[in-house]
């Protein structure tokens, strides 16, 4: 794995990020500064990790979509590049269109930071492959926008392609309002672009990657991650 | 000449909030009629807040000094070892009147501020607390000054990117017209690479850096030192407004020029903006400084020279800087996007002037400044001590778990999630114990050492007894680290009362500091850093005496640390330290009877350490599966909190029947726990106990999913846990 | 030359803080709001004097940046 993790004035997760990317892939990955034109060589998974990037200014994740850095990230992707966006980071690529819909306030207008139960849709993906379809895993989120909404077209073709990669459910994987704590439409937590390579997601499974700190149900994404890249390589 | 157009008069001066004796010393300090620059600068420096005038006096009586002490009071932070190099910086500020006046910005200012306390002496801030205390639930403007004060923590911390992993919240009448809004933030450095503020070096530049200055919060450290009366609505412009995007920069960027060599010494400007930071730093330094405010980056038009000194806008800080640096320095804040600008140099003459279009508009003595500020031994008179609470006099209106339930669900009991999770606690992935137990705890670096981080006091104790109050707040500090498996360390100070001009007020001061005293001397427990906030009365009506305490503790190996959720059946519950039942100024008999009456509990400091000690070692040989520290509630309310956490349930012996039933269960003694151990080591554990002459007796066993006390009726936990969750959420949304 | 970009929600798309805004008229006593739902002003000042290209380039700006076009109308009002 030869990862990059962008850092735009304002992201504050992004050593959160290192280390776990570290510690799974045994890598330390490259921080690349927002104003960059271009990728470190080799890159083969692209993070763009939590935070208030400008402030929130605007709209979340509006501006930062807009740096220099994000063309190189667009270029990178329409190859099949990897890329995985973490709350701020989902806002981001919502914005930069490389995902489509928006983060919109959560429902009850508070911050919100608890762990939360996910259901993983599919295990056939390089992001899901340390799961099971249908496995429940536990994972914090901190957010104040973290509010899914697309038309009614965009999600059904969202749902109709399988494209909701993580769903916001009860502990034994319900979709239940009550387990639904901002309010998303059809409790979607992370979703796909068209081709694949590109996953957006609001909650933290980098914060539960050691077992000393307390659930480890984030290791699978990036155990995952790091073998698909392994077998690619 | 000092060009003035302004007379100074009485009423100018009475503005300014300095006293006609306090504007004498200055005539006779100078020798002149001060110009109005002057005048405010001198109004900046000797006003309650930046002079400490009515508390240094007593502040001096304070223990400071350990071995783990790197640096005490006197800084922007204190300063312990803990180990491998390594230190923690860390303080408690208050940020009162402005939040009562602008809830969000109030407390979102006050968090910025600490952080800045913290990070302006090189270290990396890794975890905030707070302490809040309201007005009654039923006055009608505290749902809204909960609801903006926790947006705005929750604003500031989460954005700039620092785990708010602990605090206190409480309600009370008394703070109907004052809210308190005590912030504490506390930081990581290289215990060889702190960074102080006296300047050092004749000739050497001071240079401004990070945001643009506004006349936002001008006179906000008058404020401080004001009370409220009905014309305190109108105050609004003076409240600052804070940005932690640009925080976090500027964070960033001091971090890096620091590591790059550039820094001699670094000041926020925090209250009273320029004045403060720009004196403190020449005074500490034994050096003059002459500022030059034509070079002071603003972002409003045609500023005068008064309005930029006391401008209090946020997110600026003050260097000395090595000149051979400018240019890497410069670069380094450009890139982050901040001011950067040369606006003065340290002069060997010991006097602050301050140019502004070619005028020179203040010249003073800058040591006198600060020294010469007034100190006050104010008049203070104590009040007799209450009547102790006979137990036996005390009804028992409804049964005992009817009134466990009761007091679950008060505002002061209740669970606080409805606030913490407003709190990013997760971020920065080293939150090891999260907010609701007894202390927060957070690994340092990659561990295995771990810091433990508590606030806590108990002002109704503090109202009946100063002495014993005072010495409660740091006990309770104490016994909250040692829960967790912590050696307590050192703590920071908030304190928080009504007008010192009052000799009753003062005498609260008195006897809080000096019940401080004596229990940080006796626990080995120094405070490092503080504040002072007086003041905070409406209409001749003082808060509650409030002295906030903010611990710090080390635990060698983190993974080794206690929480207080029972873990499993089968266990066996023991009680440490000694039970009379004490129901004076008991939550019990606030909220089941009504009554706020008597003696608070006694604090025996030798039973405390040694209480204390024993159940680290329980904690830290893994014999005690389960700790918790007593206190508001008593016993019941504690084992309750040990349920609810985990779901499994407590069977308990019944009550001894020396003293009536609800004072055992509800009953306030101090220096208490409540630890769970595996039921083969029960004997062992009570002999081991003995033999240290701690007093422990096994009172129940863990199992189950109800709470039995023999002879009561059993309480399904899920019951408890619906009371406790409830309210606060039912409260905030209007539904109560 | 003094130009003001409005950006609104889309019909339809869920304003919860509009929702909140008319919840607190309402208990100020002020009857009759039915509805309220919350934009942005952006009050902007063009070089030049062309309200051709102000217009052009206002749209360009709100098309690019200030608005998000998947939840938000925009109008362009050039003030002169």
């Amino acid at each position: 794995m030869k990862a990059a993790v962008l850092v735009f004035p304002g992201i504050n997760r992004e050593r959160d990020m290192a280390r776990t990317l570290r510690l799974i892939s045994g890598r330390e990955p490259a921080i690349v500064w927002h104003a960059d034109t271009e990728l470190p060589a080799g890159t083969d998974l692209v993070v763009i990790p939590g935070g208030f990037s400008y402030g929130d200014y605007l709209r979340c994740g509006a501006i930062a979509a807009r740096s220099p850095i994000m063309g190189a990230v667009r270029a990178y992707a329409a190859k099949g590049g990897l890329v995985l966006g973490v709350c701020n980071g989902f806002q981001i690529l919502c914005e930069a269109k490389l995902l489509p819909g928006v983060l919109m306030r959560n429902e009850n207008l508070r911050f919100i930071c608890r762990d939360v139960y996910l259901r993983v849709e599919r295990s056939d993906t390089p992001f899901t492959r340390g799961y099971n379809a249908g496995q429940v895993v536990r994972v914090p989120v901190a957010h104040g926008e973290g509010n899914y909404i697309a038309d009614g077209e965009t999600i059904a073709r969202l749902e109709g392609e399988g494209r909701v990669l993580f769903r916001y459910s009860s502990p034994d994987g319900m979709i239940d309002p009550n387990w639904n704590h901002n309010g998303a439409i059809n409790a979607i937590a992370g979703i796909l672009n068209e081709r694949g390579n590109v996953l957006g997601m609001m909650p933290h499974p980098e914060n539960h990657v050691e077992t000393a700190i307390g659930p480890t149900d984030g290791r699978g994404l990036f155990a995952g991650l790091a073998e698909a890249l392994e077998r690619a390589a | 000449m000092i060009p003035n157009d302004v007379r100074i008069t009485p009423e100018l001066v009475a503005e300014h909030g300095l006293k006609p004796d306090e504007y004498d010393r200055i005539l006779k300090l100078i020798g002149r009629e001060p110009s109005l620059t002057e005048l405010g600068i001198f109004s900046a420096m000797w006003n309650e807040h930046c002079s400490y005038k009515s508390s240094k006096v007593h502040l001096r009586t304070l223990p400071t000094k350990g071995p783990w002490v790197i640096q005490g009071p006197g800084e922007n932070a204190g300063v312990i070892d803990i180990g491998d190099g390594l230190a923690c910086v860390f303080k408690m500020e208050s940020h009162n009147h402005p939040s009562y006046i602008e809830p969000y910005q109030g407390a979102a200012t006050g968090v910025g501020g600490i952080l800045r306390d913290v990070f302006t002496m090189g270290a990396r801030p890794i975890a905030c607390l707070n302490a809040l205390s309201f007005g009654g639930p039923s006055h009608p403007k505290t749902r809204h000054l909960v609801s903006g004060v926790v947006a705005g923590i929750g604003g500031y911390g989460n954005s700039f990117g620092v785990p708010t992993v602990g605090g206190s919240v409480r309600f009370h009448s008394r703070y109907d017209g004052n809210c308190l809004v005590n912030a504490m933030a506390v930081g990581i450095a290289r215990n060889d690479q702190i960074f102080y503020a006296a300047a050092s070096g004749v000739g050497m530049p001071i240079v401004y850096l990070g945001s643009k200055t506004g006349r936002d919060g001008i006179h906000g450290a008058s404020m401080a030192s004001a009370e409220f009366d009905e014309d305190s609505e109108g105050k609004r412009p003076t409240v600052q407004v804070g940005d932690p995007f640009s925080e976090k920069l500027l964070l960033e960027a001091c971090l890096e020029i620091m590591q790059k060599g550039c820094v001699i010494a670094i000041q926020d400007m925090g209250a009273a903006g320029l004045t403060c930071s720009a004196v403190e730093m020449g005074a500490k330094g034994d050096l003059g400084v002459t500022l030059d405010l034509d070079r002071v980056p603003c972002r409003e038009e045609g500023m005068s020279a008064y309005e930029m000194m006391l401008s209090e806008s946020q997110e600026r800080m003050l260097m000395v800087l090595k000149p051979e640096k400018e240019k890497e320095a410069e670069s380094i804040f450009r890139k982050w996007g901040l001011d950067f600008a040369v606006v003065g140099e340290t002069t060997p003459s010991k006097r602050f002037i301050v140019r502004h279009g070619g005028d020179v508009m203040a010249d003073l003595p800058i040591k006198e400044l600060g020294d010469q500020a007034p100190e006050y031994k104010r008049p203070f008179v104590s009040a007799a001590k209450p009547a102790v609470v006979d137990a036996e006099s005390v009804p028992a209106p409804v049964d005992t778990v009817e009134a466990l339930e009761r007091l679950l669900a008060a505002p002061d009991l209740c669970s606080k999630r409805w606030v913490w999770e407003q709190y990013d606690h997760v971020i920065l992935g080293n939150t090891v114990q999260r907010p609701g137990g007894d202390a927060a705890v957070v690994r340092i670096e990659e561990g295995p050492k771990g810091l433990a981080l508590t606030t806590d006091v108990t002002p109704r104790y503090c109202e009946a007894d100063p002495f014993e109050g005072g010495k409660q707040a740091v006990a309770e500090c104490w016994r909250n680290l040692t829960a967790v498996g912590a050696k307590p360390l050192a703590i920071t100070d908030n304190l928080n009362f009504g007008n010192p001009e009052r000799p009753e007020i003062m005498g609260q001061f008195v006897g809080c500091i000096r019940g401080i005293a004596e229990a940080c001397k006796m626990l080995d427990f120094p405070v490092v850093s503080g504040n002072v906030s007086l003041y905070n009365e409406t209409n001749g009506r003082a808060i509650l005496p409030t002295p906030s305490i903010g611990g710090v503790g080390l635990i060698e190996d983190f993974a080794k640390s206690a929480t207080l959720a029972l873990k499993r059946a089968g266990e066996t519950i023991i009680l440490v330290g000694e039970t009379t039942g004490w129901l004076g100024q008991s939550m019990y008999l606030r909220e089941l009877c009504g009554q706020e009456e008597g003696a608070p509990p006694p604090v025996d400091l030798t039973e405390e350490r040694e209480n204390g000690d024993f159940v680290r070692a329980l904690i830290l040989d893994g014999t005690a599966t389960a700790a918790h520290d007593l206190s508001d509630g008593g016993l019941l309310v504690a084992l309750a909190e040990m349920a609810m956490a985990s779901g499994i349930g407590a069977r308990l012996d019944a009550a001894p029947s020396d003293i009536p039933a609800h004072a055992h269960w509800f009953g306030e003694d101090q220096a208490r726990y409540l630890v769970t151990v595996p039921a083969d080591k029960t004997a062992d554990v009570l002999a081991r106990a003995r033999a240290v002459n701690v007093p422990v007796w096994a009172i129940g066993r863990t199992g189950g999913d109800t709470l039995t006390l023999a002879g009561e009726r059993p309480i399904l936990v899920t019951i408890l846990r619906e009371r406790f969750e409830s309210w606060l959420p039912a409260y905030m949304a209007g539904e109560l | 030359m003094k130009a003001r970009v409005t950006v609104t929600l889309k019909s339809g798309i869920l304003d919860p803080q509009g929702k909140a805004i008319e919840g607190a008229l309402r208990s100020l006593g002020l009857v009759g709001v039915s509805s309220v739902r919350q934009g942005k002003v952006f009050d902007i000042e063009i070089d030049g004097g062309d309200r051709a290209n102000a217009e052009t380039l206002l749209k360009q700006a709100a098309d690019k940046l200030l608005a998000n076009t998947v939840i938000e109308n925009y109008k362009v009002d050039v003030l002169g």
